[in-house]
């Protein structure tokens, strides 16, 4: 009854309540986040390091790799440019409708991938709005690289802006106001206020949109038309093989996945560590 | 006369490069990805020879409707080799890209393989699985891929209804208590052939697999021999997997020489040897007759003589609202 004299542990727990939280929480963090990443390794070198490699360099796996490459290239850049866009909107602007673009930016976290899919077949498929049209002028949307490309944007669109909101409305809008009182110009505001202060929230949003991007399965699957070389990115390339009775190789390319995941994952972190005070100072919070 | 400008071109075309690149897309259903791996490389070094051109055949794979939906959505297929004529005549009536008789374009219905629906068990055969009606006993669970998506599954579909309603006795009645009771014995509904292959060879579930003949016997050979058997029912199904150029895709590409050539291929000795030893029943009989071991000789109906033609079946059985809708409650 005198918590004010004594100093308090976080909680007034039985100790062995603590230690049975903890063991639950890092076993399930063993079970469902560890152990199928160690498994995914396992698998890929269950045949040597060699044929993990060789299958990495058959020319439909380079060929799913450079497309994975090309797409998130694309993808990536346009996600940034948009989600720092909409943030700056949204964060240092008053406008009607600003609570309906919020919520607009959030439907691909919401939306199933493969409905987005079929929503691109539905307007640029032969059947769709668009497709006669498009075929008439020799254009491919869908079945091509553009659809695959469109398909990732829809997916990755909220990563960035999701990471920038947050952090822009909390530093709100005094910086800039004092910028422009100055006389400096929209675009020296934003290029030596605004981007300064967001810099790392940026590019966490860049590297999980990217990572993300990489990944996509079901929107991908639905307008890729899984032709062999051509339009099978990574993920799907996984999926081919898997179903090719190639099992090895399946869980080659599925490792290199992995690890792209994991260098990014290195990368945020390697950020965090050796900027954590100018990261804090931006977090001011 | 458009016909004959396309010629003019390609032949123009001919004339200023010797060697030409030329590539084809074959849109195609899921087991057949062995299968066209060799068909494409013993076609290829016969077109090279023939022309000087170098021909690359790309390969998409998918369940035979989902294939069929994509090429109808606009993937530009220049051949289609699907699991069942209905998923073809989808193509010609929704997207009109090849003629509504295409099936009688090239011989045999334009079906250069055929197959059938076979059983195959775990090794020993621990259900004692010998035909149809020991696939409804207590406890047995049966794998099959979702008739709405996948060909093969169509076919197994077709095979057991055919069995049921041709039996001594049988009747469409006792046919749909039979399917019925069969898919109650189901616990997983794979969208492809390939996919429901893995979920039993690989993944360890279910006591029996409804596959297809081809099918079977490449899992039996994936696993080495001594996991699995196969099991031939006392009758089952002609599967006829038909072929066709699709029209004005492969003219729009300048492809429908190379493409047709292909398809003519199909139905050659070399390329009948080529389907038989991936497990497809060859049309030629002197080849079919000597791989006559891996392809045993059981009663099979055909879909014209039991349910009058695909057109018909599918609107019975597979349409919404049809018998397969009636009848799968799944979780029951």
């Amino acid at each position: 009854m005198t918590p004010m004299l004594r100093p308090r542990a976080p909680t007034d727990d039985h100790p062995l309540t603590k230690l049975v939280l903890s063991l639950v929480a890092v076993g399930f963090i063993a079970l469902f986040l560890l152990m199928p990443l160690v498994t995914v390794f396992w698998e890929a070198l269950a045949q040597g390091m060699d044929s993990a490699i060789a299958a990495l360099r058959e020319p439909d796996a380079l060929s799913a790799i450079q497309l994975s490459f090309t797409v998130a290239a694309i993808a990536v850049p346009c996600n940034a440019l948009f989600g720092l866009a909409a943030a700056w909107c949204v964060t240092k602007f008053d406008f009607i409708g600003k609570n309906l673009l919020v919520t607009l930016i959030d439907i691909p976290f919401s939306v199933s991938p493969v409905v987005s899919g079929l929503v691109y077949m539905l307007i640029f498929g032969l059947q769709g709005w668009l497709g006669q049209d498009l075929r008439d002028h020799g254009i491919k949307i869908v079945f091509a690289l553009p659809g695959i490309v469109l398909a990732t944007i829809f997916v990755t669109f909220p990563f960035v802006a999701r990471e920038l909101i947050p952090l822009m409305s909390e530093q709100g809008r005094d910086e800039e106001e004092a910028a422009v009182s100055l006389g400096a110009s929209g675009w020296s505001t934003l290029r030596r206020v605004t981007l300064p202060n967001i810099k790392w929230a940026l590019l966490y949003g860049v590297l999980l949109c990217n990572a993300r991007a990489m990944g996509e399965f079901g929107a991908v699957s639905v307008v890729s038309g899984h032709i062999r070389g051509l339009t099978d990115t990574m993920p799907l390339h996984v999926e081919v093989l898997y179903n090719d009775y190639q099992y090895a190789a399946a869980f080659a390319v599925a490792a290199l996945l992995a690890l792209l995941a994991l260098v990014t994952l290195g990368i945020k972190s390697l950020l965090e560590w050796q900027f954590a005070g100018e990261i804090a100072a931006t977090h001011s919070h | 006369m458009r016909k004959l400008a396309i010629f003019a071109a390609a032949l123009s075309l001919c004339g200023a490069a010797h060697a030409a690149d030329v590539s084809l897309l074959n849109v195609s259903y899921d087991p057949t990805r062995e299968l066209y791996k060799d068909i494409n490389a013993a076609f290829a070094a016969q077109w090279k020879q023939k022309t000087g051109d170098t021909l690359t055949v790309n390969m998409s794979h998918n369940g035979s409707g989902a294939s069929s939906r994509a090429v109808i959505d606009g993937l530009d297929a220049d051949v289609v080799t699907l699991a069942l004529a209905y998923d073809i005549d989808a193509i010609a009536d929704k997207a009109k890209l090849l003629p509504s008789n295409w099936q009688k374009r090239l011989p045999q219905n334009s079906t250069p393989y055929t197959s059938t629906v076979v059983f195959l068990v775990r090794k020993g055969n621990p259900w004692h699985i010998k035909d149809w009606p020991d696939l409804v006993r207590p406890g047995v669970h049966v794998v099959t891929p979702n008739p709405k998506t996948s060909g093969g599954a169509r076919w197994s579909y077709l095979a057991a209804w055919a069995y049921a309603e041709k039996k001594p006795g049988g009747s469409w009645e006792k046919a749909k208590q039979f399917i019925a009771e069969l898919y109650r014995h189901v616990p997983v509904l794979d969208t492809g052939a390939r996919g429901s292959t893995t979920t039993f060879a690989q993944r360890g579930i279910g006591d029996v697999l409804l596959s297809w003949e081809n099918e079977a016997h490449l899992a039996l050979k994936e696993a080495g021999g001594d996991k699995f058997e196969i099991v031939y029912p006392s009758n089952s199904i002609l599967a006829e997997p038909p072929v066709a150029v699709v029209d004005k895709n492969a003219d729009r590409h300048g492809t429908r020489k190379v493409a047709e050539a292909y398809l003519q291929f199909l139905y050659s000795k070399e390329a009948q040897e080529i389907e038989a030893k991936d497990f497809y029943r060859p049309r030629d009989k002197d080849i079919l007759a000597a791989h006559a071991r891996d392809f045993p000789n059981i009663p099979l109906y055909s879909i014209d003589d039991v349910f009058g033609g695909w057109t018909k079946a599918q609107q019975v059985h597979f349409s919404d609202g049809g018998v397969f809708d009636q009848i799968y409650k799944p979780g029951q």
